[in-house]
């Protein structure tokens, strides 16, 4: 008799790319997928959102202590001030970085994200190292990440479990005095709009 | 759902491992998945509550061990299936093997009063999360569930997800930001100087007195 160990496990799945493949023919077949359509949107996706458009209220904010007060007030409008809005992101709250508070983002369900102002989130942000991580020892974890925080900051994590998708106001850094507002807005980050640098 | 989506505050994943720079898809078939996605959304007119569950409700190692794109692939597959658009057989034989899809058993609709708009807490109010673990789909993370906390903003009523996910319909309810200490949610693993704050619906709320 053959010593066949592992005949009772079930086969493997068939590789992802075919599998998203099956399900597109299928899609497509059935006239519920148009392809042209589909690109755009994966598009708009690719190159009209992302941390850019934070960045460019980030710096608003700092040139404008007008917008910044309308940002903290009502971020949602205040972001659509600048042209950016839209799903996962019609719900805005900006928290403000100090001296004495630092703020961190996460989802520890899923994934939510501001898609207008930053894009799809990276890998790290849906995976479950920092998922698990950012509530239970958010100072650890910063430090870990390269971030240390005095020890008298308060950190506030702010876990987007309902409708609201945030974004982290950061400090401006000292030294950028004379810069303007385009300049400032490539001092911005992506990891500081979600609270993992402290530009 | 106590389930493995559930991650916040769980040990042993490690350190988070962060690339510099990322594209916004890595490959392809990640592409694919999002058009994909979209389109269920489109033809089953669910919302994200359905999805949402359909990726909660895969086999615990297969949610573990697959990306979040291949999560959403497989609940997007997986609502197609349940809606009779294409079936598990026709997708195995285009795929040329298994595809697994997510567990079927999605949970029951928690009794509700009904819609409501008008917020019955207030910033500052001592709430505690009530504790109840449903079986289905739930927003309020199972790190909060029997805690105690402060009402700090009051946000829109949403739809409550937990009628939604189970074909409901829709049932908007107020929904608020609650400041839990780490001392509260972690007793004394948890540090001084850290607070999290996690927005949550009414429903999932009872007075602390």
């Amino acid at each position: 008799m053959r010593d066949e160990p592992h005949a009772h496990r079930a086969a493997p799945p068939a590789p992802v790319e075919a599998r998203v493949a099956a399900i597109e023919s299928v899609l497509v077949e059935k006239g519920l997928l148009d392809r042209a359509q589909v690109d755009a949107i994966v598009e708009h996706f690719e190159h009209n959102l992302g941390p850019m458009n934070g960045a460019k209220v980030v710096a608003r904010a700092w040139v404008d202590p007008g917008y910044k007060g309308r940002l903290l007030a009502d971020g949602t409008a205040a972001i659509a001030e600048l042209g950016f809005g839209g799903a996962e992101g019609d719900h805005m709250v900006v928290v403000e970085n100090t001296p004495t508070v630092h703020n961190l983002v996460v989802c520890t369900l899923c994934s939510c994200y501001p898609w207008p102002t930053l894009g799809l989130p990276p890998k790290w942000y849906k995976a479950p190292a920092y998922r698990s991580r950012a509530v239970r020892e958010p100072r650890a974890l910063l430090e870990e990440m390269g971030t240390l925080l005095p020890p008298d900051t308060e950190v506030r994590v702010w876990d987007s479990s309902a409708e609201t998708r945030y974004l982290v106001l950061p400090e401006r850094p000292a030294g950028t005095e004379h810069l303007s507002e385009a300049e400032l807005s490539a001092v911005v980050t992506r990891d500081s709009m979600i609270g993992v640098e402290r530009l | 759902m106590d389930g493995v989506h559930d991650v916040g505050g769980l040990d042993g994943f490690g350190a988070v491992e962060r690339v510099p720079v990322e594209p916004v898809f890595g490959e392809e078939w990640e592409r694919q998945a999002l058009a994909v996605t979209m389109a269920t959304h489109a033809v089953v007119q669910e919302g994200a509550a359905v999805f949402r569950h359909g990726i909660e409700r895969m086999e615990p190692a297969h949610y573990l061990s697959s990306s979040y794109y291949e999560h959403w692939l497989t609940s997007a597959a997986t609502i197609l299936v349940e809606a009779g658009v294409t079936s598990q057989a026709e997708l195995e034989r285009r795929a040329g093997g298994p595809f697994p899809l997510s567990r079927s058993g999605r949970g029951t609709t928690p009794h509700v009063a009904g819609p409501r708009l008008e917020p019955r807490f207030a910033p500052g109010d001592r709430v505690r999360v009530r504790e109840w673990h449903p079986r289905g789909h739930t927003r309020a993370p199972r790190y909060v569930q029997g805690k105690r906390g402060i009402v700090t903003r009051l946000d829109s009523p949403a739809n409550l997800p937990d009628v939604e996910a189970h074909g409901g319909g829709q049932v908007p309810l107020p929904t608020c930001s609650v400041r839990f200490s780490a001392r509260e949610l972690w007793g004394d693993g948890g540090a001084e100087g850290e607070a999290i704050y996690v927005d949550l619906w009414e429903f999932y709320l009872e007075e602390d007195r």
